[in-house]
């Protein structure tokens, strides 16, 4: 098991978000949470990343807690998060975003090898290299917030809705690039509303509501799931 | 002709002490979204420190004046970044997470209590920089007779604000200050340690301002325990000039407000020179808030 979630809680001030969660990942896997908003996806991988701090319960990789390790430590240890919204550093170009994901890394041969190869993966991103990263569209934004989080070499890769925003099209080739990277032996945790191409992708799903997870299983028996159908998936099934 | 070249190198080379002192502001503004009202008081704790340095290691005449200067300058620099690094460790970062307006407040009370400081240690009389220690030559720039430290202080205005261009634009760790600038919550998720490169910014403006003030006092002569004040009021004016946050900004905004209000003194009056400097901020409020190169990149959705 590469990743537990313990029984976690987090707080935001008086009011708490996580009540109690847990959620594990193995090597390898594409893991998936859903849910609305506000039902704690988001909060679950910034608690991984150490963004927020756990009010109580385990975060453990590779069986070690690591919940009260700093967030600038997390990445060292081989976890990185394209977050929601992209957050990508608007006002620097392409390539210096590029460059801070590998931050962490002082081998300047890997770190050119690491942008040569996602530069591969995301050729937009090499035509826009010199380009200010708020110019870019949508959808190569999240190529780049992806792109960046590869930068470091990642074991485990958090997702936060890479799909938000994306007309149909792209968000095929996001998805089929997940998969890819997936291939290489990256795990990852997709975090999304859209569903149904979620669940395609993952092997398993985790589905949460105001806090707590509801339900947890294989990802095809959570598309079949007649409950997930009418809660996230439009309607019955085909 | 002369004349206006007389007072344009002159407005340049003041403007070059804003302009590092203006850094200081766009540079804290930008990680914290804080307008440090001490760094006024840095740059003249930098003057005060050098003059007394001056005086007590006599390193001017045992290896020269040029180098005993730069030695001088050097450990100005240190030992005001030093400043700066406490100054946000104790009057800052206890409020990270407070509301904003009590880390203003905070920031006046550390202005007051650096004045305060700096006139038990020194006194509240003015005090005088050593005459003659640099040779009192002109040079002669197109035409026309300039005196030497007032080209010298240009240039080396020139060569820090350089220096820190290249810091913050073609380094690592400078293009982490830029991206913790943006972004905080970012920035951590790539393995900055954003406590850091605070610290960092807390003791880099604050060392250029306190080469300003060991410049100032050699240029002008006379340093006293509120001189602070009125440098950081027009270097903050030219920090919003340029656009605050906006590292090149602070140093055009710099340059340009030196010169306008020396021309402006010499045109119009020398009454006028500080009021020039206040109208230019207020224009640049009213028409151009964002200031000359504080134009935002739009955010696609």
């Amino acid at each position: 098991m590469l990743l537990e979630l313990r029984d976690l809680h987090v707080n935001y001030g008086n009011v708490e978000a996580l009540h109690g969660i847990n959620l594990t990942v193995n090597e390898g896997e594409i893991v998936t949470i859903l849910g609305a908003n506000g039902a704690g996806k988001s909060t679950t991988l910034n608690s991984i990343c150490g963004l927020v701090k756990a009010s109580k319960g385990e975060i453990l990789l590779d069986g070690k807690p690591i919940h009260t390790v700093p967030a600038h430590n997390i990445v060292k240890l081989g976890i990185s998060q394209s977050p929601e919204g992209r957050r990508v550093f608007s006002t620097l170009t392409v390539e210096e975003n590029m460059e801070l994901g590998a931050f962490t890394l002082s081998d300047k041969e890997k770190i050119a090898r690491n942008k040569e190869w996602i530069y591969d993966l995301f050729p937009r991103l090499l035509e826009r290299r010199g380009q200010l990263a708020g110019t870019l569209s949508g959808g190569e934004q999240q190529m780049l917030a992806i792109g960046r989080a590869l930068m470091s070499n990642p074991r485990l890769l958090l997702l936060d809705e890479p799909s938000l925003g994306l007309a149909p099209i792209l968000v095929k080739s996001i998805f089929d690039t997940i998969r890819k990277i997936n291939k290489r032996g990256l795990t990852v945790i997709l975090v999304e509303q859209n569903a149904r191409a979620a669940l395609k992708l993952a092997d398993r799903g985790y589905v949460m509501e105001v806090g707590n997870i509801v339900l947890a299983d294989d990802a095809d028996t959570l598309l079949s799931n007649p409950d997930i159908q009418s809660a996230y998936l439009g309607g019955k099934g085909h | 002709m002369e004349e206006f070249f007389q007072q344009l190198t002159n407005g340049l080379a003041v403007g070059g002490i804003y302009a590092l002192i203006a850094l200081g502001y766009t540079m804290v503004y930008g990680v914290l979204k804080l307008i440090n009202f001490a760094h006024g008081d840095l740059f003249t704790i930098g003057a005060f420190l050098g003059l007394t340095l001056l005086t007590s290691l006599g390193l001017t005449d045992s290896i020269g004046p040029v180098a005993g200067l730069l030695v001088l300058a050097v450990m100005v620099v240190i030992l005001v970044g030093v400043v700066g690094f406490l100054l946000e460790r104790i009057a800052y970062r206890p409020l990270r997470s407070s509301p904003r307006l009590s880390a203003v407040v905070s920031a006046l009370g550390a202005s007051i209590f650096f004045q305060n400081a700096i006139m038990l240690i020194w006194g509240a009389r003015p005090l005088v920089y050593p005459h003659g220690l640099l040779p009192n030559v002109t040079v002669n720039v197109f035409g026309a007779e300039l005196p030497l430290i007032r080209i010298l202080m240009f240039v080396i205005s020139v060569l820090l604000m350089c220096g820190l261009y290249y810091l913050t634009h073609k380094t690592r760790i400078g293009t982490a200050i830029r991206a913790a600038a943006i972004d905080q919550g970012a920035a951590k998720l790539m393995g900055i340690d954003v406590n850091r490169v605070i610290s960092l910014v807390f003791m880099i403006g604050p060392a250029l301002g306190g080469a300003a003030g060991v410049m100032v006092g050699l240029y002008y002569g006379q340093i006293n325990f509120t001189m602070g004040w009125l440098y950081g009021l027009k270097a903050f004016t030219a920090a919003i000039l340029g656009g605050i946050g906006n590292i090149p900004g602070a140093m055009l905004g710099g340059l340009l407000l030196g010169v306008v209000e020396s021309l402006g003194a010499a045109y119009i009056s020398i009454a006028w020179k500080d009021a020039i400097s206040f109208l230019v901020l207020i224009l640049i409020l009213i028409v151009r808030p964002t200031g000359l190169l504080g134009e935002r990149v739009a955010d696609k959705v």
